[in-house]
Order: structure tokens, then sequence, then C-alpha cells
């Protein structure tokens, strides 16, 4: 329907989605009414509106409350004479709470507000709609938890955004033809959703400060409510009912580089888009090509274009953005970067590229080995395997060489599913070939001829990428029937994960790739000896076949060089939580966590101290601040409890709960477990349950020697990783932060 | 839930022949290699605790119980997955385990409530069980009675209701019991090989599902109770133990009744009726398998139409009249005998029942032999197995297959002819499919589709589908190729076979005129296909036939059974594990009931009347004159009744007017008659003109054996008392008595003495043996004193192998204007044979009527529908049948089964019969079809009949059988 000439009601106007809504709709032609529960924030973007010469009225309003909606919709109405769009914008978000953990009281203000609050409007506009016959529109506020995106610890705000979608697919089918209805379904957008918990009436719970945390990851990483407003004044346009705005964030993100992209290709430059060199703070990262190297630029908006452009982009120190050198930067000097020296440099499509910067050196060194050869170097340069077990690479490719048998495999474990690793990610797609090239390498070695590549859904730019550098290598010559004219056949594939955390497990991805439901299978046989369809697999992390390459091109030796004790060669780091600069940091083993934390992570983000880091994953251990002096080396942790795992490194400041944390551990092994063995399958959901009790206050001493006793169970029972390293989190929150887990009040 | 006499050593057996020794805390003990950790702590008498390991699945290591303690290695090894190692020293208890179990216990119990109460496995229960043994009692997750997840009692009670799965008719799903160990998963995937069942969902959620999310009914299970026997809980169970809320009393070994596999069965008993029937994992044919028949549709046994008291009637039109044992005996006594002075000694015949005991069939022959003093004995084997018999005995001189039903886990490559095993032979079917999954190649020859032709994780190499009758010629052009491409395995046949014979046979196969490209026309398998297949065959280090009834019921059968012979002899294939020429007979006993002399030509053993140092060991023993000619054959009997020199019969457990071809001419026949005796245990379609009516017993009423399709002897034991007192063999003792020829066997064990005594492959068969080896393969003598489970090693049971030159000649059943399709005919799994038994079971929601598979072409052209009736007419007669169209089978052919009284598919079939056997022409009968408003009257009044006392798919009332 046609905007333009209409009056809009918008409730939750004055701040976020509601505020970016009155904008675009007041920028589409329409008179709006700003209804907000803060009176000033509503008479801000009223005023906002006049100045651009629209028209505006402010508006008090308590939508849970129906005097106070029917006082001020009465108000609107007369003010305009008519209103024909109503906007149900209004919302609260409670604070983030296992769903058995809430109290009564916060799901009666939650629902009095997101969904009372709306029906209170709709009574009160609908009518008045259906009467006028005219065409009119109702926008309601639901959010992808509307659709069923599984949320931990939003169960309640999950609830009521299912309800506003029920309501609202009903409301359409009994409203006349004449009165539409959208539901906005929005992902995270940045707004100040998050301190709704500070307007929450006496009667229910009171005031309290929202989550710092959730608000610093809403500005962020959430979509520019701008974007989202966009969508709702064109889904009233065009008259959808579904308004979905996310998962547009990768398109979001893929918009905003084509616009620099755009800019630059403008003004007359030639744009290569690279991987990410892993500086995520400063990115979309524009580097020049110098005659002294590249120039860096970061982060580039497209409105920076002109303004790089005419300071003259590529002379240092010319602009606000400039970062010099990007060699030099600091972050980046002081790294080791060997299996990532060619990321954020090289164009992930192209082989030529590839091939000027060294790529399939190793391969061709490969290929004048015998297979024994490459494998004793593999095992000559201490390569172990990087996606967390740690086992050394060479001798389970020499287990597979030793196979009699004619067919054998090689697969990549690329179900990169561990909360805050990307490492994998950035492989694939700033440097796809090097993957291949060492499962190339690896097949040529122990005589297999098919590669896969077991890739998460998740990560479609991945697929992608991978797909099209297998294409390239294999109009090269560098796959199919003869490897670089070798007579040595080896082809690779891709194939889509399903998304369950636990095909990440080697037994499990097979099983997966199999066609099979993605379920452990127990070990002896080794899939070395029995893996994909019963034949000889070598099984590696996409890190570990990223290796080999220049392991094969710079000689066992120069690989072996880097490190510390057993833990030779360097490690991918990834810098997650709450750190000033997330990225990617490659550092020869030994580095400490500390030097991680700070000298690259520019500790917290937040400002305020990091009480506690998770080294491995989900289920490594947190460690306390006593322990951040731990050199990263396999050993070293291992020696305090710890993992070093895929190198995920997520902080935490000291605003965080361990037990909470410890029980998302549990919870987390409940959610991604196959069910197959019984201590996971159970342990997992009764451990989350005891820490409830214990909270809770139901005979804590009881609780603590129960949760003892079932991490036991678990360690030693279970048939794999995922509910046999579950305990390490909970037990090391539990031996480093005993005071998280004082019984306390419920909420 | 295993039977109730089960030890379960928690894994399977290892076939490995190297020991190792191991030690179990502190006690050696010696192990097959490739042995599990837990079956060697069995073996040695200890039993580690399990949940999800029992000893008919592999392991699978999912219940974490049986961990244990292993010297030299980290951490708590599962004892079911890991297997034992020279020199292992291995811990079954220790403090740190007791706790690690108990741990896992108190999850399980936290789930699975001990709730026990009138659950059906009380007492029997493996988590109840293991509960007990770790001491955990309560919900230790629980705290103040407020575990977070506690819910009501009564909400519980509602969610059981809700969530219960009670589709399939014998067995129900309560997944509030089940305690995802996946045995059930495992038992469909392994055991049976139909993969009807997954765990869905994850972590808590995971849950086990019947195909994707549907209920037991509409999924694809085919009902075959594995799953339930797997169950550790009641999650799966039988609503027959539900219903009698009882433990078991005891549990009787005994032998299944249906198909020629032979499945030893474990009948539990309560309050002296069978409460259920388990698979014996111990047995030797089933391998601890069974099938929706054997396992579940037993409860015809106790139906309210069995016969409990004998009738006379003096005219068929006359109403029945109950009479006493012996007045019934002594009228069908004095009827013969008055018969017999009246037309002559040859005027009386008689019928042995395939579904009857070795022993019962024994005493029916050797009745009509001394009492009756002639040889018209026939057996219903003449109608399907006749032509394996003669085929068999030509060529390689034993009347019986080759080999052991799992020698098919030995083979390479496996030709399925005629033959729907899924279906027919359920349990072999299942045993032939993990073959196949295993990487064994299948060639399938059959008209049309059958189930293994494509299946999950199968698929046959080749199908040759051939036009109905056909089939010499195809088995021919097999040979062909054999011959004419080099495949002749030389050496074999050189040592092995009459030279003369094959030189003759090879110079006559080597005719162009058999290539596949000349046969292409009549048979319709394309020539690629047929020389793909016979190379296939022809070079496989083993290779093995097996065929049903599509063989032998055609005017060829004998004709294509030594077809199938001289392919097998040709390629090298008979005399060791693997291969073979492998007949699956259709009923129960038919192997035994052809042993015991059932044919007019041929005493017990297989053995000429003629034969006179035979006939004079028989004279002696049963102290009478025996005829040395040989008697009349079924269709001779009817021939005969038409012309008036036959005039009395007394047929046991054999229902010729269902299933012998051409009713028409049976009833007239029968009616022709002045004395029918006849002895079922129900009214059956035979028994409507009879003047004689002696209740029968069940397989459940009496003590005996039956031979399986691998001439397998296994015991059949008495469960329950006769229904009418008396079982089957001492009502044709009292009738030989009464018409003055003496029995007096005390028990059945006497009578196979005797068999034993009489007959050299029988020898060394006693009662004590084979309750001492469970079951033995024949020939059982002196010189295989435990029996033989492979025929014809080393060298043939008739000396040398004996081809034969197998003329193709077309069936006289020709299609043409009038009857443009050809009608074939098969089974389907849930129903038996005439459908008597399972008729009368809640088999019939899966199969409720007979209907006609017809190619959706044919359909077309002819405006039939799914679902439409459509009346087939052959020269013979009429039926009116509902058409499915599929394209199952080809254009041109038409399908049904003959399950129902009112289906009529014999009204239809033609007399034509096999050349050497009068084995009648089933398999072929040209027709047409015409769509038609409505069922013929005497369809409409069976079904009525019939409905008003049986459940069908769309009025299902599940009652406990």
């Amino acid at each position: 329907m046609q905007i333009r000439g209409r009056s809009a009601f918008v409730t939750g106007g004055g701040n976020g989605i509601g505020r970016a809504i009155a904008l675009a709709l007041a920028a589409e032609g329409a008179a709006v009414a700003v209804a907000d529960l803060d009176a000033a924030a509503a008479a801000k973007v009223a005023a906002e509106i006049a100045g651009e010469g629209g028209r505006a009225l402010a508006c008090q309003v308590e939508v849970a409350n129906e005097e106070s909606l029917r006082e001020a919709a009465s108000k609107a109405w007369e003010h305009f004479g008519s209103i024909g769009i109503l906007v149900n914008n209004a919302g609260v978000l409670p604070p983030a709470r296992p769903l058995l953990a809430t109290s009564d009281e916060d799901w009666r203000w939650v629902f009095d507000v997101n969904v009372r609050g709306m029906l209170h409007a709709i009574r009160f506009f609908a009518p008045r709609f259906v009467e006028g016959g005219e065409p009119c529109w109702i926008v309601n506020t639901g959010s992808e938890h509307s659709l069923g995106v599984p949320h931990l610890g939003a169960g309640l705000y999950t609830a009521s955004k299912h309800a506003v979608l029920g309501l609202s697919d009903v409301l359409r089918r009994e409203l006349p033809a004449s009165v539409g209805v959208s539901v906005l379904c929005p992902g995270m957008v940045a707004s100040s959703l998050w301190r709704s918990t500070e307007r929450r009436p006496e009667a229910l719970g009171g005031s309290r400060p929202g989550h710092e945390g959730v608000g610093a990851a809403m500005e962020r990483f959430g979509m520019p409510a701008a974007v989202v407003a966009a969508a709702v004044v064109r889904g009233i346009q065009e008259e959808t009912f579904l308004v979905v705005t996310h998962p547009h964030a990768v398109e979001y993100a893929e918009s905003r580089w084509q616009e620099v992209a755009a800019a630059f290709a403008a003004q007359g430059f030639e744009v290569v888009r690279t991987g990410s060199r892993g500086l995520f703070w400063l990115e979309p990262l524009v580097e020049v090509d110098t005659p002294s190297g590249r120039f860096g630029y970061g982060p580039v908006g497209a409105a920076d274009v002109g303004g790089l452009v005419a300071a003259g982009i590529g002379a240092a120190g010319s602009h606000p953005l400039a970062i010099g050198l990007v060699e030099d930067h600091p972050y980046l000097k002081s790294q080791q970067r060997l299996t990532f020296k060619r990321i954020g440099i090289v164009d992930p499509a192209s082989l030529q590229d590839y091939l000027d910067h060294g790529g399939y050196a190793g391969l061709r060194n490969a290929l004048a080995m015998s297979g024994a050869e490459v494998v004793q170097a593999v095992t000559d340069s201490g390569l172990r395997g990087r996606g967390g077990a740690a086992f050394p690479t060479g001798i389970k490719w020499k287990t597979v060489l030793d196979q009699p048998v004619e067919q054998k495999y090689v697969t990549c474990n690329a179900d990169e599913g561990d909360s805050g690793t990307f490492a994998d990610r950035l492989i694939m797609e700033g440097d796809p070939f090097t993957l291949i090239e060492g499962m190339t390498i690896a097949g040529v070695a122990v005589g297999a001829t098919q590669g896969y590549i077991y890739c998460r859904v998740e990560y479609p730019e991945s697929i992608a990428a991978l797909r099209t550098a297998i294409a390239a290598a294999r109009a090269g010559g560098y796959l199919g029937d003869s490897v670089c004219g070798s007579g040595k056949p080896f082809e690779l594939d891709v194939r889509v994960a399903a998304g369950a955390y636990v095909c990440g497990e080697e037994t499990s991805m097979l099983q997966s790739i199999e066609g099979k439901r993605g379920e452990v299978r127990v070990r002896p046989p080794l899939p070395a000896i029995e893996g994909l369809f019963g034949k000889p697999t070598i099984v590696n992390n996409v890190m570990s076949l990223a290796s080999v390459p220049v392991i094969l091109d710079k000689g066992a030796a120069h690989y072996r060089d880097f490190g510390m004790g057993r833990s030779r060669g360097t490690i991918a780091l990834q810098l997650a939580g709450n750190l000033k600069r997330g990225g990617l940091v490659e550092r020869a083993f030994g580095v400490t966590l500390r030097e991680v934390l700070y000298d690259y992570g520019g500790g917290s983000a937040s400002g305020r101290p990091i009480k506690a880091v998770q080294v491995g994953g989900p289920l490594g251990a947190y460690l306390p601040e006593s322990q951040f002096d731990t050199p990263l080396d396999y050993e070293a942790f291992a020696a305090i409890g710890a993992l070093v795992g895929h190198g995920g490194i997520v902080a935490f400041d000291d605003t965080a709960d361990m037990a909470s944390l410890a029980r998302y551990a549990f919870e987390f092994c409940a959610y991604e477990s196959c069910g197959k063995c019984t201590p996971c399958r159970i342990g997992s959901t009764r451990g989350a349950n005891v820490i409830d009790n214990l909270l809770a206050g139901r005979q804590p001493e009881r609780q603590k020697e129960l949760l003892g006793e079932l991490c036991e169970t678990m360690l030693h029972g279970s048939l794999c990783g995922l509910g046999g390293m579950t305990p390490f989190p909970v037990q090391s929150a539990m031996k480093h932060f005993p005071e998280d887990f004082a019984p306390r009040s419920r909420h | 839930m295993y039977a109730i006499d089960h030890i379960d050593c928690g894994t399977p057996a290892s076939a490995s022949e190297k020991l190792v020794t191991i030690e179990i805390d502190g006690h050696a003990i010696a192990v097959p290699e490739g042995t599990s950790v837990m079956r060697a702590a069995a073996l040695a008498g200890t039993s580690i605790p399990k949940l999800c390991a029992t000893d008919s699945l592999k392991a699978f290591g999912s219940c974490r119980l049986c961990l244990v303690e292993i010297e030299g290695r980290r951490g708590y090894p599962a004892s079911c997955t890991t297997l034992v190692a020279d020199g292992m020293k291995i811990r079954t208890d220790s403090d740190k385990l007791s706790q690690l179990r108990r741990g896992v216990m108190e999850l399980y119990v936290s789930e699975h409530p001990l709730d026990c109460d009138g659950c059906p496995a009380d007492g029997h229960c493996e988590l109840q069980n293991m509960a007990k043994l770790h001491g955990v009692t309560d919900n230790v997750f629980s705290a103040d009675g407020r575990c977070s997840e506690r819910i009501t009692h009564e909400s519980k009670a509602r969610v059981k209701a809700l969530m219960t799965d009670d589709s399939n008719p014998y067995f129900s799903f309560d997944p509030s019991l089940c305690i995802a160990c996946s045995r059930c998963v495992r038992a469909c995937d392994e055991t049976q090989g139909t993969l009807a069942l997954t765990i869905s969902g994850r972590g808590l959620a995971s849950q086990v599902s019947a195909s994707a999310g549907e209920s037991f009914i509409s999924s694809e299970c085919v009902s075959c109770g594995a799953c339930v026997e797997a169950c550790p809980t009641a999650a799966l169970s039988e609503k027959s133990i539900a219903a009698l809320a009882k433990p078991a009393e005891r549990s009787v070994t005994t032998t299944c009744a249906y198909c020629g596999v032979g499945c030893s069965l474990k009948a539990e008993v309560v309050d002296g009726k069978v409460s259920r029937m388990v698979p014996n994992r111990a047995g030797h044919a089933n391998q601890g398998h069974a099938c929706v028949k054997g396992r579940f549709a037993y409860g015809y046994a106790t139906h309210p139409d069995r016969i409990r008291a004998p009738m006379i009637r003096a005219k068929i039109t006359d109403p029945w009249r109950e009479v006493s044992w012996d007045e019934a005996i002594s009228h069908a006594a004095s009827e013969f005998k008055r018969i017999q002075a009246k037309y002559g000694r040859g005027a009386v015949g008689g019928i042995t029942s395939s579904r009857c005991t070795n022993e019962e069939v024994y005493l029916v022959q050797k009745l009509i032999r001394a009492a009756f003093g002639n040889n018209n004995v026939d057996t219903c084997a003449r109608v399907c197995h006749s032509p394996t018999g003669f085929g068999l005995k030509q060529t390689l001189g034993e009347s019986a297959g080759t080999q052991t039903f799992l020698s098919v886990m030995k083979s390479d490559v496996v030709i399925v002819m005629g033959a729907n095993p899924t279906d027919g032979h359920p349990v072999f079917a299942s045993h032939l499919k993990r073959a196949l999954r295993a990487g064994t190649k299948l060639i399938i020859i059959d008209p049309r589709e059958i189930q293994l032709t494509r299946t999950p994780h199968i698929e046959a190499s080749y199908h040759l589908q051939l036009r109905p009758g056909t089939n010499v010629a195809v088995i021919t052009a097999l040979a062909h190729v054999v011959v004419t491409e080099g495949l002749v395995r030389e050496d074999y046949v050189a040592s092995r076979c009459e030279k003369d014979a094959f030189d003759k046979w090879r110079a006559w196969v080597s005719d162009p005129r058999h290539s596949p490209e000349a046969t292409e026309a009549v048979t319709g398998v394309p020539a690629a296909t047929l020389r793909g297949a016979a190379r296939l065959y022809a070079s496989a280090a083993n290779g093995a036939i097996y065929y049903g009834l599509g063989v032998t019921e055609h005017s060829q059968g004998s004709t294509t059974v030594m077809g199938i012979a001289n392919l097998a002899m040709a390629t090298g294939n008979i005399g060791r594990e693997g291969v073979g020429v492998n007949p699956l007979r259709g009923q129960n006993n038919v192997q035994g009931s052809c042993d015991m002399g059932s044919f007019p030509h041929e005493f017990p053993g297989y053995r000429h009347v003629s034969d006179d140092s035979v006939r004079h060991l028989f004279e002696s023993a049963w102290g009478v004159e025996l005829s040395d000619e040989p008697g009349l054959r079924i269709p001779n009997m009817f021939e005969a009744a038409l012309d008036g020199s036959f005039k009395g019969m007394y047929i046991q457990g054999e229902d010729l007017a269902q299933s012998d071809p051409n009713t028409h001419h049976v009833v007239a026949a029968l009616s022709a008659l002045e004395c029918l005796v006849v002895q079922d245990i129900f009214l059956c379609e035979t028994a409507k003109f009879a003047h004689v009516l002696l209740p029968g017993s069940s397989f459940l009423e009496k003590d005996g054996t039956f031979t399986n399709a691998e001439r397998r002897i296994s015991p059949v034991r008495k469960v329950m008392e006769p229904l009418a007192g008396l079982a089957d063999w001492e009502v044709t003792q009292k009738l030989a008595n009464a018409l003055g020829y003496p029995m007096n066997y005390a028990h059945p064990s006497e009578i196979m003495d005797e068999i034993a005594r009489l007959t050299p492959t029988f020898h060394g068969v006693t009662y004590e043996k084979l309750d001492q080896l469970g079951s033995i393969q024949w020939p059982c003598n002196a010189d295989a004193p435990e029996g033989t489970p492979t025929m014809h090693i080393g060298s043939f049971v008739r000396g040398k192998g004996k081809f034969f030159v197998t003329e193709y000649v077309a069936t006289p059943e020709r299609v043409n204007a009038r009857f443009p399709l050809l009608l074939t005919t098969g089974r389907v799994l849930t129903q038996y044979n005439v459908g008597a038994q399972t008729r009368r079971t809640q088999n019939n929601v899966w199969h409720s009527e007979d209907t006609v598979e017809i190619h959706p072409h044919d359909a077309e052209v002819r405006g039939i529908g799914d679902g439409d009736w459509i009346g087939i007419t052959s020269r013979a007669g009429e039926t009116v049948l509902r058409a499915q169209v599929t394209d199952r089978v080809q254009p041109g052919v038409i399908y049904t089964t003959f399950h129902f009284p009112e289906s009529g598919a014999n009204v239809v079939t033609t007399d034509n019969s096999d050349w050497a056997t009068n084995c009648p022409e089933y398999k072929v009968t040209a027709v047409q079809v015409v769509k038609v408003e409505k069922p013929l009257d005497w369809q409409v009044r069976f079904r009525q009949n019939r409905e008003s006392r049986l459940p069908t798919r769309r009025d299902v009332t599940f009652e406990t059988a």
C-alpha cells in the first residue's frame, strides 16, 4: 500500500528499530505519532522528523496498560484526523536465563509488553481500520526467535516472539483484506533493547541495569536499525506478511564491501578482494599496492572513499584511517605466519595468484619423493593434529600408507563448530588452494585417490570458495587423473555437513559423509585402518592439512624449528569474546596466554579486568588470571588440566557468572550430544539440573557431591570427547571460581 | 526381551579357530581370536554388567556399563567393544568401576523410573536387574523431590498413553520405557535387514523412530519382531504378555510350522497357553530370528474355528453330526472296507500332509501301503516341489537341497530364481541380505520385480525379467554362454561328472539356437543382460542357486531343475560351502513328507516300490505283503474318481479344493467320492466334500519332527494338550487298528526309531540325539553321525554327476487374442499358503484380500484404475479381484496371490502340469481381464462369512491373539 499521505502510530518509537521505522515512514511522506514509554526519547524523534520537514507527534505510552495506550492512540487519531499504519514495535528483552530459571514476574512483564501491549493497540486501531474501509497496515515486531531460531537462555523472549507470530498470522486471516498485517523478524539489531530491564516495573521485579556485554555485542554485531526499517517500509509497500531482515547479515556485510569496492572502482582503482588478514577491528581493510609495500586503511566505509582518495591514497599518515604499511602493523609483524602467509594477500579465487605466491611448491617436491619419504617429512616436522587431539599427523599418515588396500581416502574435517574459532574458515575463504594442496600431498603420499572436505553448512562462503578453487585446480591439472602429470590420480569433493557439532568428531564425520546418522563409532578400528566406507582413511583438520604445503616446500626442519617442547611449528590462535582486538594470531608454540590476551587482544573490550579465559572451544577449561602465564603448548596446558584444542580463545570480564558458564557447558553438551552413550546423553542434562538445584540452594552440599560424581562418570564413561570433555569447563569453573557457585535467591 | 531361559554372552561368537589366552580377574582362559572381553568373561563365568550389548548383535558400546580395567591401558575401556589380545590382563570389578557403573545407572534411573509393578518386563527387565545390581533405587537427581523435570504421576500416564505406538497388532512401543540403547534399531538392520528403524533427535531427545517418524504399522516395518526380542526393557513388548501380566511358567523349544525355513522357536507358556513365541538364538536354521508369521501368527491354534470333535454325515448335503472318536473311526474304517470290497483294493487312497510331522506322514503312508494294501499315496509336494525331487535325483542323486542356509554367507554370487525370499522365506532372506550387504552379488531371474531387486543397501546386479514359462530357455542360454565363452570348470567336470553325458550336453548346448541372442525373442531377456549374468555367476569363486516354486510349478518344472543342476555342475558349484542348488521349500515339512515315502512310487528314503530288496525290508518290518506297483498320483486319483474307479480318500491336513489347480475339476472329483475322510484343524474347503471329519492337532499339540529345506530334522514339542484330545499320529494309528492293521506306538519317538531302522539316510537319527544337537541334517548314519550340512562333497550321491539335455518345449498355455495376458502367482509375507492359519490371525491387518498386480500400460488400455474390480477369465474359469496397478510386473503379465478362498486363483489356473511329475503349472495361465462392477456372487458370500469374524486393515480391532 501507499505510505505517502497516511499517518502512522509507532510504539517504542523513541529508540532503536521503532525510531528508525518512524524516521523511514516520515521520509516516505507519512505523518508519524511517535509513542514511547520514554517521553523524552519520543519527543526527540518527533523533533528530528519535524526538523526534516515532516509531521510528527510525540506521545508517552505504556503499552502494557490498555488505558494508557487508548489515551495516546486517541490523541494521535484526533491529532492527525485518522491513522492508517500501526507499528507495534514496543518490546522488552529479559535477562538471558535458562527457561527453568525464569521467574513468573518476568513472564508477566515480557508478555504484558511484547504480546498484550500489541493486543491493546490492535484492539484500538483494528476496528477503526476496518470501519474506514481504506487500505491500512499493521506491523508487529517479532524476531528471528519467532521463526524457531533457538537461542539458549532466551526461552522467555522466544516464547513471546512466537506468540507475536501466531497472533499476527491469525489476525491477518481474521481481518478483512483491506487491513494488512506484517511481522517483522529481525536478527540482532544495533539498538538499546538490552537496556529494557532498566524500565521493568517495580511490581514485576523493578529496575536492573542492562547487561553491558550484550549491549556491546549488539552495538558491534547488530545490523543498523535503518536497514531493518527500510525493509519494513518495503514490506508495507509490497504488502508482504513476513519481513525477514536476517540472515541477510551476510548480505549486509557483503553489501558494505560492495559499496566500498564500487566507490574505489568509480575512482578508477582496480579492486581485488582478498581473504581476511585477521585484523577484524580494522575491517573492511583496504590495502593499496605501493612501491614500498601494501599500505593499509581501516575500517573503511563507502563514505570514506572520497576522502581517502582526496588525501592521496597510499601516502603514509595522510588520513585518520591509515594504518601504515600493513606488514609493519605490530599485530602482524610479531606473528610467525607459515600456514597463513598468503592470507589477505592473494585473491582466493585465482590459481595464478596462488602460484605467484609460492603455491604448489610443496606438491611438486612431494611428487618427486616416494610416499614414504613424504610421510617421513611430515613426521619429522613434528606436526600434530590441529583439530584439538594433537595426534602426530605423520604417524596417522603412516598407518594409512601401510595398509595394503587399493582404495584409500583423505578426508578433511572442516566442520569448525567450536565457539570462538574461525581459523579454518579464514583458510577456506582466504587461501583455499593451500588446503587443496595439502590434501593432494596427503593423497599422493599414502595412495588415496579421493578426498572429501566435510564443511559445515553454516559456511556457505567457504563451500563456494572451495568449489571455485577445486574447479580451478582441476582445470590447471593439479587434481584429476594425473596430478601435475605425475600419473597419480587424486580427486576432491566438498561434502556439506548438516549442522551437528558431534560430526566434528572424526568417526561421526565419516558416518555423515557416508550418508548415515552422525553418530560416534567405536574405535578400534581406527579410521586409518577402517575409515570411510570401511577403507583406510586420513582424517585431518583443515589447519593440519593446510600446514603440510609449507612443510614440503621449506622442509621438515624449517617447520620443526618453530615451537617448544613437543609442540612444533605454529598455532593459529583465534581471539574472540570480550577483547578489544579480535582476530587471528599465528605464532610459534610457546607464546603465553597473557601475551596473546594483552599484546594482541589489547585487553577486554569492556575495559574491565579479564576474569576467565576459555581456550580450545566450549569444552576447554576456564583459566583464571593466575594461569595466564602458561605458554601455549599442548603439554603445558594439559598439565593444568586445560586444552589448546583448535586454538580458540574466548575472554570474559569480571561480570561473567561462572556458574552460568558451567551450566552452559552441560547445556551445550545436551544440545549437541549424538545420543549414543549414556553419560553424555543423559548426564549433560542432569548436570544442568544439578547446577540449578545447587544455585537454588536445594541440598547444596549433596549437589556438589553429585556434580563431582557426574563429572567422573562423564569423564571416564563417555564414548567420545564431547561428553568426556564437558567436565573440563565445569570443574575448572568450580575450582577457580567457587564463590560463583554459592546458592542464590531466585530472580 | 529375549527368551526367559537364555544366557546372554553379550557379543556374537568369533568364528576364528585361533585361540588366545587372557587373564580375567586372575583366571586364565583361552578364547577364539576376535572374541570380545565381555564374551570372554561370560565364557569364564563372569557376567559383566551391560545394557546395550546382546549376543545376537554386533557390539555398539553405548551404555558404558561394561567398562573394565585392562593392565597397561589408560582409562576404562568398554568390554563389549574391546577384543581380547594375547596375554591381556583384565579386571572386571574394582571400586572405581563400581562407582562409574553406579553413576551410569543413576543416569538411567533418572530417565526411566523404577515403576516396575505391572510392567510386562517385571522380573525379566535388564534395566531393573542392572539397577538392582548397582544398588540404585531412586532418582538421585531429584533434590527434595523437586527434580526440575518431575512430572506428576497422572500426567505421566497421560503422556505415556499419548506417546505409545499401538499400531502394530502384536507389539507396542512405549517410548517412556525406552533407554535408547539402539538394540531394536540394530536388530532391524543386522538381524532382519529391513532398516525400518532409526534414532531420531539428539541428546536426551534421541528416540526410536520407525521410518521417517511414522507409526510402526505405516512404516517399512515387516513386523518380524527382532526389535521386540532385542529390547532390554518393555519399551517394545508383545501385547500378548502385557495382556497376561504374568511371568511365563516355562519355555518349550519347538519348530515353526510355517515355511520351509523351519525356525527354532521357544514357546513361553502361561496358564497352559502360549504367552509368546521367541526365536531361539541357538536355532541352527534361524540363528535367533523369526518372521511375522512364526513369531506372532500362532493365534489360529486356539481360534474358535478349530474343530474340537469328530463329525460324520452320510451325504455331503447332510448336516454334520458330532460323534465320539470311536464312532468316527469305526465309521471311516467300515466305509473304506466296504468300498474296497465293492470296487477293489485300489479304489481308496490317501494324502499325507506337509504340515504334519515326519512321524505322522510316515504313519499315513504306512497305513495306505499296509492297511489299504495299495500305493495310492501322494502328498501336496506333488503341487510344489515334486520336480525338485525328480530333477535333483536324476542329476545329482539326491532329492534335496545341497547346503545349509548359512552357507549363503560364503557365496560370492547368488542366483535367486522364481523365488521371493523376503515374502516366502523371510528368515532365509535375512541371512541372504546380510551376505548381500557384505558384498555378495545377486542375480534375480523372475518375471516380476521382487523386493530383493532393490532394497536398502542391496541392489541386484542383474534382473533377468523373463516371460513366464520360459525358464528352460533362460537356463539353457546361461549354460550356452558358460560353455561357449570357455567358463566351464573343466577339471571339476572331468573328475566328477559322467563324460559321455557331458559331451553330449556340451555339443547340444553350444548350438547357436540356445544363444541369448536367439532366445531373447522368446524369453524377453536382453542378450547382453543374460550374458553379463552368466559371466558373473560362472566366474564367481562360490556361486549358489536358490530357487522356488517359480521354477517347479511349470509344465517344464523338472526340466528347469535339471537345467539348474547342469549349470551348477558345469561351473563347479556343488560340493562345498557357499555354492549349491537349493530349493526353497514352501511348507514346513514338505521335505520331510517327501522323505517319508509319500509318493506313490517310493518308500521312505526315495526307494522305488518295485525294488524287491527294499520292499522285502518293509514287508518283514510291517508284517504284510506290499504292492510293487506304483499307485495313483493326486491328478490320477481325481481322474479315477471321475471315471468311477476311485471311491474313498483319507486326506490329512491338506486343502486340495483350494490349493490344487482348476478348482471346478477338483470339486467334481471330490464330489464323486463315496467316502472322503478329512483330518484337519479347520473346516477347510475340502472338508465341505467330506463324510468324516477328524479334528487335527496343531504343531503346538504334539511331539514329532519337521524337516526343513536344508534337510534339517528339528524337534516339535508338545506345548499344550490336543484340543480334541488326540494328536494326528494317534488318530492315524486308531484308524489303522480299526482297519485291522495293528499299530501300537506309545510315543512318536518310537515311530522315528522305526523310520531310522528302515531308512539308510536316517539310520543315526534318534530323539536323544536331536535333544543333544538341537537339530540334524540328513543323511545321518554311521558315515555322518552328526548329520550332513553340505552334500556331494568329493563326489555326488549318484557317483558321477549326470548332465541332461534340457530341450525347451513351450507350454501349451499360449496367449492369443482372446487371452492376451499371462497370469502368474505368488505369496505375500504376512499370509501363508491357502491362508487357513494366517487368515485366522491379526496378520490380516497387512493383507486382507488378494489383489491382482497389473502393469500401468495394460491397465490403461483397459480403463482399469488402482483398486478397481477386474474380472479375470482363463480357458478354465473366471474370478474377480481388485486391481493393483504397478510396474513391478512387466507389460503382458499379471500377478496375484491365493491366500483367500474367495480369490479363486485356482478357479482360473489350468490342469497343465509338469511332464515328469504332474506338478501343476500354477505359474502360467493365459487370461483376459476386464473392468467389472463387483466380485462374483460366490466370492461375496465367502468374504461376508469371513469378515464377520476377522479383522481387516480397514476395520482393525487390536485384540490380542
